[in-house]
């Protein structure tokens, strides 16, 4: 058994995660608590934030996020590879900064839209 | 070769400086900082004492009164805030009572003007806030209260626009006798006099050293201050005192010209330049404070800092030639009262040098006035007018302060102009308040950078080495 | 002299989310002044994610919930100045501000709301002990430098102070490239949320030291250690326990204030708990048709709550416009109880109830089960359980006008307590 604070939401439910039994959770509030639960044990994945640079606009750098979930221990990776990239103003939320982050076939994009 | 050499650039240098501005002669002013007034001169009580605590017929006693009453006019003319709002100092007990009648003595032979005596319901009458404990006060009109950096800040311009030349980052390594005077090394640059000042404050035994070996020692002192929000800045509106002792002047309460509250300080025998805080030390200053205004609110500090007093073994200022270097004068062992002698120091030294030969022949065009923009204390009138021939006066930069982006422009125009981030604080205000320059701080840095014309992470917070920022992002990772 | 409906002073998540609920509740005459060049506040420079789950069931990052309300904002007739910094308030509501393009004028409104916003705690507040050398920032100054500037303010960083900040600005500085030595707390517990001592420390092995504190910072220019001590139950360092860490960089996570300069020299009466104005149940502080809402009223952990919280002051300030004063009548007060620290609002107007009232308060310790008790003299009118409560989690509890009309007295007071398992 594994206890875990699920990070879904700001609630932070206690889990307890059992590998037994086709890796059963307990203390979750919501469904997507158990889904946590069971990726933590197996394929544990984060979302990874930041910054690339951003040049012609009112600011130095234009936040982003990969739009869906990376596999956790590429998050270093993939916040260097954001070192590498260089975004033209004006930039709009959504935007495809870079595709496919580190081959995890997830995409990073703008965060914000900077005229 | 230059008539005078004056080695450091606190408010005694400014002082000496701005005063030698007057006369037709060639000056000099070597500082080893990024800046001047950086030293003792921007971490003390900011007090201009009225005179009753030194010894009659010391240098400190004379000077003292004479700086203090200099200085209204110079801060008039030089535009430095000043408020002479009186002191107190204040007794708890019978021994402290004859304290209180032996200053009063002491400042009568001085020529402290308008001292009296007050009972403890007089004293409660004027400071409300004072302690039931005391029992009885003395007051002193004549003390006064000014922003310190700014006046050896404002002397150091008004001598720069009048003709002396100001060196920074000059750190004096060698002195050497020559024919008609000396000549002074500061690093790859050397610089010939005929007279040298000594006002290298904590470093003026060093700088002594450099020629001679001084019969003086400085025996540095740091004091410990807490510096509180202006919600607390009323609820004292004199200087209150506690009866001196051994280790000088005691613990003081005060309003600050800005309108903040300062309490300290501690005194303690310290390094040449460790300004830093202790735990103790800071519990001394609240509880020591407490007894004069119990209802100091301390959860409202906004900043500690720690000066170091540059005291010797003499117990009196050392002024004048050293003995046997004719030509080199000291200002040394500058401790209290120091900021409110400057300007005395600076005549008492000129006359000296004057009676070893140094020419004052007047200057025909001096010009005896300072101005500077403080936004948040025009009217709207005036803040509009100001807008109107530069937007970015509309633009507030430091919101604790209300310092806008004009006014930090326009010191970097002056003739001293700041180049670190202290350096603007202590000129325009910006980073002074609660926020202690969280907010505007990058912004500041951006500015300053933008405006110098170099990249954000060559702005320090002062020195060169005390860098603020070790880059862009995303390089890093590379 | 320009008079507006409603004036609203800020363009952060309160500003805004007043602003739009003021004028879907029909006002038509609205302006916003914002201090910096841009809408959003503070949700600018918070480029990480964990916003919006409550307002719009999905996780958004700071400039994206910001971005949100500035594109609903966009489609209304709100009038918004950036760059504006207000410099006073007087009690009829004329607001003086300033910017480089109107200079220094004087509006006037029906309504105000106030939504500032906070600062945070810094050096002095904590007192440091130590040296005034550089490499010293409060977390979120070191966001902006970081996230909106570009440059980054150190390599070998020690965080004092758990809180949500503090440990948000741990990760983004090891994405960077720092490397971050430890995250010291003061108390036995973190104030900041679970999940990001997950996510910020634990994913990247960076040690919390609860119970522990920066007794001394050593550096003659830039930083160059810090000495870190265990503390006692009285929260004094233990001699003996003390270890230093090499490093450039400290970050302050010490807790925020609301920022009420404007609301005390307006006469606002100020709550000495929240250090926020004391606010009847529409959010109306003690100046009638001036509310206050978001982080200048009280600190919030979420910006979901906020935004909650400032569309309430929004609509009331509609309805104060159109409606006038709310209606005199019975009113109870709010005090804390065992173990709560505050409670907001302040005070209840009966008349002005309507379906309930939200209140929120924070506990002063870590409690497992427990019960919320909300009682008039000896009369419990409510009780709410929870599984679990901390100082650093704010909880609220909606109280309806059916139970409120229960109050035998003109004071309600709520309380926390342990419940047995």
């Amino acid at each position: 058994m594994k206890e875990l604070v699920c990070i879904v939401c700001p609630n932070g439910c206690r889990l307890r995660a059992y590998e037994e039994d086709g890796c059963r959770v307990e203390g979750n509030a919501c469904p997507r608590g158990e889904e946590y639960g069971k990726n933590e044990l197996l394929y544990p994945v984060r979302v990874l934030t930041g910054t690339v640079r951003l040049h012609g606009g009112a600011i130095a750098r234009c936040p982003v996020k990969t739009v869906g979930p990376i596999p956790k221990e590429k998050l270093l990776e993939a916040a260097r590879a954001l070192c590498g990239v260089d975004v033209q103003a004006p930039v709009h939320t959504g935007d495809v900064v870079l595709a496919d982050v580190c081959g995890t076939g997830v995409d990073v994009a703008a965060t914000r839209t900077i005229l | 070769m230059r008539d005078v050499i004056i080695i450091g650039c606190g408010v005694v240098g400014a002082a000496c400086a701005y005063q030698l501005s007057r006369y037709k002669l060639r000056t000099a002013v070597l500082e080893a900082g990024s800046d001047v007034a950086a030293g003792a001169t921007k971490a003390n009580s900011a007090i201009l004492h009225a005179g009753y605590d030194p010894e009659p017929g010391t240098l400190m006693a004379r000077l003292n009164v004479t700086g203090v009453s200099m200085a209204e006019e110079i801060c008039w003319k030089l535009d430095v805030p000043y408020r002479k709002n009186g002191s107190m100092v204040l007794a708890f007990s019978g021994k402290d009572r004859d304290c209180l009648r032996e200053l009063m003595n002491r400042g009568e032979r001085n020529g402290v003007p308008n001292l009296r005596l007050l009972t403890g319901e007089e004293a409660r009458l004027l400071e409300p806030e004072l302690s039931r404990e005391v029992v009885e006060a003395l007051l002193a009109p004549s003390a006064a209260i000014v922003n310190p950096w700014e006046y050896a800040l404002a002397m150091a311009e008004t001598a720069v626009r009048n003709g002396v030349e100001l060196y920074r980052n000059c750190r004096v390594t060698a002195i050497t006798r020559e024919k008609g005077g000396f000549a002074v090394t500061a690093g790859d640059k050397v610089f010939h006099g005929k007279y040298i000042i000594n006002a290298a404050g904590v470093h003026a035994g060093t700088v002594h050293q450099l020629v001679r070996e001084p019969r003086f020692t400085i025996r540095p002192a740091k004091g410990e201050y807490y510096l509180l929000d202006k919600c607390e800045g009323t609820r004292v509106s004199r200087v209150i005192f506690q009866c001196p002792g051994a280790a000088g002047k005691g613990v003081l309460v005060s309003p600050t010209v800005h309108g903040n509250l300062i309490v300290g300080p501690t005194s303690e025998p310290s390094g040449l330049e460790d300004v830093s805080n202790t735990a103790k030390g800071l519990q001394t200053v609240r509880e020591l404070a407490a007894r004069s205004v119990p209802g100091i609110r301390f959860r409202e500090n906004i900043r500690n800092f720690t000066g170091v007093r540059a005291g010797s073994d003499r117990g009196d200022f050392i002024l004048g030639e050293a003995p046997g270097v004719p030509g080199f004068f000291n200002a040394a062992g500058i401790c209290s009262p120091g900021l409110s002698a400057a300007p005395a120091i600076a005549e008492y030294l000129m006359e000296q040098m004057a009676g070893r030969g140094l020419a004052l022949e007047k200057k025909e065009a001096f010009i005896d006035t300072r101005r500077r923009v403080r936004f948040h204390e025009l009217d709207r009138e005036g803040r509009n007018e100001l807008i109107a021939k530069d937007p970015r006066y509309g633009r507030v930069v430091c919101r604790c302060e209300t310092v806008t982006e004009g006014e930090i422009v326009e010191c970097l125009r002056q003739p001293i102009p700041p180049t670190s981030i202290n350096g603007v604080k202590r000129r325009v205000g910006a980073g002074m308040g609660r926020c202690q320059g969280g907010f505007c701080g990058p912004r500041v840095q951006e500015l300053l950078a933008r405006e110098i014309g170099v990249r954000p992470e060559e702005i320090p917070l002062e020195d060169a080495e005390s860098y603020i920022l070790t880059g862009e992002t995303k390089e890093h990772l590379f | 002299m320009r008079e507006y409906e409603l004036i609203v002073i800020g363009g952060g998540p309160a500003g805004l989310a007043a602003a739009l609920s003021a004028w879907e509740g029909g006002l038509r005459d609205i302006l916003i002044l914002e201090r910096d060049s841009a809408l959003g506040g503070i949700l600018n420079q918070c480029v990480h994610n964990g916003f919006g789950l409550h307002r719009f069931k999905e996780e958004l990052t700071g400039p994206e919930y910001a971005g949100r309300f500035i594109d609903m904002l966009s489609g209304t007739g709100v009038e918004v100045k950036t760059d504006s910094m207000v410099l006073s308030i007087s009690p009829e509501k004329q607001v003086e501000y300033v910017n480089p393009t109107d200079g220094c004028q004087v509006a006037c409104a029906k309504a105000v709301v106030l939504a500032m916003g906070c600062r945070e705690r810094t050096r002095g507040a904590i007192s440091v002990p130590g040296a005034r050398c550089s490499g010293i920032f409060t977390a979120g100054a070191a966001q902006r430098f970081i996230n909106i500037e570009g440059q980054m303010v150190g390599r070998r960083v020690v965080i004092l102070g758990s809180g949500d900040i503090g440990l948000i600005m741990a990760r983004r500085m090891t994405l960077e490239g720092a490397e971050v030595l430890a995250c010291v707390e003061l108390m036995p517990y973190s104030s900041g949320l679970n999940r990001n001592i997950v996510q910020c420390l634990e994913d990247f092995g960076i040690p919390l030291y609860l119970s522990h504190t920066v007794t001394n910072i050593i550096g003659k220019n830039r930083l160059e250690k810090v000495v870190v001590s265990a503390v006692d139950e009285r929260r004094q360092p233990i001699p003996g326990t003390e270890r230093t860490f090499l490093c450039d960089t400290l970050l302050l996570s010490v807790g925020l204030l609301p920022e009420n300069e404007l609301t005390r020299a307006m006469g606002a009466e100020i709550d000495p708990r929240t250090n926020g104005a004391v606010v009847w149940e529409n959010m109306e502080t003690s100046v009638p048709g001036v509310f206050a809402c978001g982080n200048v009223l009280q600190v919030h952990d979420l910006v979901d709550f906020v935004s909650g919280e400032s569309g309430r002051a929004g609509v009331a300030a509609a309805d104060y416009v159109r409606r006038g004063p709310a209606p005199a009548g019975r009113t109870l007060k709010l005090e804390n109880g065992s173990a709560v620290t505050y409670a907001v609002p302040q005070r209840i107007r009966m008349e002005m109830v309507g379906d309930g009232v939200q209140v929120f308060f924070r506990v002063n310790r870590v409690f497992g089960k427990s019960a919320v008790t909300v009682k008039s003299g000896e009369k419990q009118i409510a009780r709410f359980q929870r599984d679990h409560m901390a100082p650093g989690e704010m909880e609220r509890i909606l109280l309806p006008g059916k139970l409120l009309a229960l109050a035998e007295r003109d004071t309600l007071t709520v309380s926390a307590e342990e419940v047995e398992a």
